[in-house]
């Protein structure tokens, strides 16, 4: 068994209300930073720690921290990131929905060492349901002194609120996530300045993860140098990895960073294995933005050393042979999955969520989205794989926020590793016709 | 603070972007070649926080700084990246730099309806120019385009979304130049619209700004719509007492009459002063006016090639190759 930090309680009946949470050893970070460590100590825990951002980036937060601009007189935000949209991820509702309370201690623990005398929480519009959930517990610790004015007894006082968004993936990214949150349409801002030196209401503000944040709590009571300890070189501490796909197990798990991907794949504490037995196809190991990898690649490096669940690892070989951890939407596609299908739905996707601000990504996601229909509904043209790769080239890298690399590299990873499944669609289209969503390669081949 | 771009040293003060530091090697010297200054569709110098939406001005820079000699990772918008000490910057040496322009007129093209034989803005559109520079002469784009219908926006303008290319300018001008602001975007992605909040007419003195900072043929001026094609009208420069604006225009003659009225436009076809509604759309006797003389049209543009400056040159040129043509 892996060490579980985050969910180690998962199962205790009652998790989810201040009680229960508390016999647990619930807010035993809050009593710790806010009665024995000064904020900078916090942040310095956090630094020790290794705690790299969950939210997709990896940044290191700590550092993340270290840069928040500090004028006196001048208000700071600690902003949670509960947008989740990504398709494949749904860690951070899972662990909002079971065990809120973790989320609100890391809440108040963060926002000591940040000095932000007030918080929110922005969840996406989907959610409604668990941001019932969120504003129960923030009431329990109201109640209990956790919150509010000089919480324990100290001269820290915070307040935390939720905000409920409208549903939209690029309200996840996190200057729109801002402009939302200040009631504006959710477009992400122009960088520089970023959110560190005028965020909300032009204000420093720290946007992290749910995850990120959580897992602040146990950083802080078994300290960073401890927490480091666990993972795998710079990757360090456990994650929420969500897993979904053609496994018999599908859910979220909390691994500890370094494990295999092979077991995580197929040992039973785990995803279980391919359902039917079915051969593994393919693996979007960090959420739907992230490029796709086929098995190979995925379960071993191209140097063919076992590929792990880190942040270094997945990434090893770069986006020649690599991914992303990225947001830890681990989709597992079995033999029987149609690549070219499946890089549809995410084409429609960033279509749709695309904000429209910037021409490469208004423009792109759509034209992409509408070849790609084309050639699943056996109109291809022979020229289209080669329009595509051009299209999502001149979108890379070249737009506001990132969601257009997201929109692109999907595209990218699925020709550079299944050009061949491009053709097939495009000089076989009478094979395909009567193909719902998943068909057989091999009946396309046979 | 010392910046070079495609080669082109300039001392330029703190906060300048790059941009506008090729604009200032443009401006002060008797520069050899053009193009050193990027192509912009939605930065507006007189419009704060505009740019950075189009990208066609997308650069390299492949000197950070004195300090950090590294270069950029992604190219940077221009209009939005400021210089720093030491910076070099590739404009139009950089290949890199020219495909990806590529990529966005095609881009902005895509939907565009390359409906310029019956749109009033051909001749003077941004758009027909930066694709005749920078883009592909074929398209690649097979769909149908996105169309909407057309909307007027109050009695004087009209908003033919079909062309727009959301540049953003038309809402900082609502917002920067009106006070009551009801513009905006609507919905998102490739389906966001222009428009009013529930089809108000926009109703202010200035609103028909916006019809001057657009680059395409999306809003228009509804008093001179499909009177003339622009090259058969001649700008003059012209002013008149108003209490309202400066009352410095640019008026279009089509024989003796004047059939529209704009602001007055520089050399990065960006308006000197914003004028009122009274004078653009309500000023259309020669007796309004006190005429100063020819506009200098010194773009090689459509509207330069019919211009009785240049039809003197042509002239000329036609009669000594006449001559030429006579000695042999
Ligand atoms: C289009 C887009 C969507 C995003 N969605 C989320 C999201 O749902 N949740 C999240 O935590 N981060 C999301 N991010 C990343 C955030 O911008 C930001 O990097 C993150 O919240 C930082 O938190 P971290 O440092 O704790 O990871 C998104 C980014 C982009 C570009
Ligand atoms: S990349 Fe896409 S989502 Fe991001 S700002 Fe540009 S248009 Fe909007
Ligand atoms: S209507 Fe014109 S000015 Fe307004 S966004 Fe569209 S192209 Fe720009
Ligand atoms: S002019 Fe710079 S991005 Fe449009």
């Amino acid at each position: 068994m892996g060490k579980k930090l985050l969910l180690e309680h998962i199962n205790v009946p009652g998790i989810e209300t201040l009680e229960v949470y508390r016999q647990k050893g619930g807010y035993a970070s809050v009593e710790k930073a806010l009665k024995t460590m000064t904020p900078n100590d916090v942040v310095e825990e956090v630094k020790k720690s290794g705690l790299r951002g969950r939210g997709g980036a990896g940044f290191p937060t700590g550092m993340k921290w270290s840069f928040l601009f500090k004028p006196e007189g001048v208000e700071r935000y600690l902003v949670c990131n509960a947008d989740e949209s990504e398709p494949g991820t749904f860690k951070d509702r899972f662990l909002m929905e079971h065990i809120p309370h973790s989320l609100i201690e890391g809440m108040i623990t963060s926002s000591f060492a940040l000095g932000a005398k007030t918080s929110y929480i922005y969840i996406r519009g989907e959610y409604f349901y668990v941001a019932r959930i969120l504003e129960k517990a923030i009431d329990e610790a109201y109640a209990a002194g956790l919150l509010g004015k000089n919480i324990l007894g100290t001269d820290f006082s915070h307040d935390c609120y939720v905000q409920v968004g409208g549903g939209a993936y690029i309200c996840g990214e996190e200057t729109a996530l801002l402009e939302s949150l200040e009631g504006k349409r959710g477009n992400p801002r122009i960088k520089p300045p970023f959110p560190a030196i005028a965020g909300l209401y032009g204000c420093p503000t720290v946007v992290n993860n749910v995850e990120t944040i959580a897992t602040v709590c146990p950083i802080i009571n078994m300290g960073g140098e401890e927490y480091a300890k666990i993972g795998i070189g710079r990757s360090t501490g456990t994650k929420l990895i969500s897993a979904s796909g053609h496994i018999n197990k599908p859910g979220v798990y909390e691994i500890e960073l370094g494990l295999p991907v092979e077991e995580f794949i197929y040992s039973e504490e785990y995803c279980g294995g391919i359902i039917n037995g079915n051969k593994l196809k393919a693996v979007v190991a960090g959420g739907s933005s992230v490029p796709v990898l086929p098995a190979h690649l995925i379960l071993k490096t191209e140097k063919g050393e076992p590929r792990l669940m880190s942040y270094e690892s997945l990434s090893e070989g770069g986006f020649v042979s690599g991914s992303l951890i990225g947001s830890g939407g681990f989709i597992v596609y079995d033999e029987t999955t149609s690549i070219v299908k499946n890089l549809y739905t995410f084409a429609r996707f960033y279509h749709h969520e695309s904000c429209g601000q910037c021409s490469p990504c208004r423009e792109g996601t759509g034209w992409m989205e509408k070849i790609l229909h084309r050639i699943v509904e056996g109109h291809g043209k022979p020229s289209d794989i080669d329009l595509l790769w051009d299209i999502q080239r001149k979108i890379e890298g070249n737009t506001i926020c990132p969601l257009g690399d997201a929109a692109a590299w999907p595209v990218a990873a699925a020709i550079r590793h299944f050009r061949a499944e491009f053709e097939e669609y495009i000089n076989h289209p009478e094979k395909i016709k009567d193909v719902k969503h998943y068909y057989s390669v091999n009946a396309i081949s046979a | 603070m010392k910046v070079t771009i495609d080669g082109q040293t300039i001392e330029v003060p703190e906060g300048t972007t790059i941009l506008q530091a090729a604009r200032m090697i443009v401006d002060n010297k008797e520069y050899a070649g053009d193009n050193i200054a990027p192509p912009t569709m939605c930065y507006y110098s007189k419009l704060k926080t505009s740019g950075g939406y189009c990208r066609s001005c997308l650069v390299k820079v492949n000197k950070g700084s004195e300090k950090d000699p590294r270069p950029m990772p992604k190219l940077v918008a221009s209009c939005r990246t400021t210089v720093m000490d030491g910076m070099e910057v590739m404009n139009t040496t950089s290949p890199e730099v020219i495909e990806v322009r590529k990529g966005v007129v095609e881009f902005l093209l895509i939907n565009h309806p390359l409906d310029c034989p019956i749109c009033d803005q051909a001749g003077e559109c941004h758009l027909q120019d930066l694709s005749y520079e920078h883009g592909l002469a074929k398209t690649r784009y097979d769909f149908k385009r996105r169309t909407f219908n057309l909307i007027d926006i109050g009695p004087y303008i009209k908003l033919h979304m079909t062309r727009c290319i959301m540049c953003f300018r038309c809402i900082k001008v609502a917002d920067q130049l009106t006070d009551n602001r009801h513009q905006g975007m609507l919905f998102r992605g490739d389906v966001s619209e222009i428009s009013t909040y529930i089809s108000k007419a926009i109703d202010n003195d200035f609103s028909g700004n916006m019809i001057d900072v657009c680059p395409v043929g999306a809003l228009t001026d509804r008093t001179w719509r499909f009177k003339s094609r622009v090259w058969f009208t001649k700008p003059m420069d012209a002013h008149r007492n108003c209490t309202k604006c400066a009352g410095k225009a640019h008026v279009w003659f089509k024989g003796d009459d004047i059939l529209r009225v704009t602001g007055r436009k520089n050399k990065w076809r960006e308006v000197e002063d914003w004028i009122c509604n009274e004078c653009r759309f309500e000023k259309k006797y020669v007796t309004d006016w006190v005429i100063e003389g020819p506009t200098h049209i010194d773009r090689h543009s459509v509207i330069s090639a019919n211009h009785y400056e240049n039809l003197t040159s042509l002239k000329l040129d036609i009669a000594k190759q006449q001559k030429k043509l006579n000695k042999k």
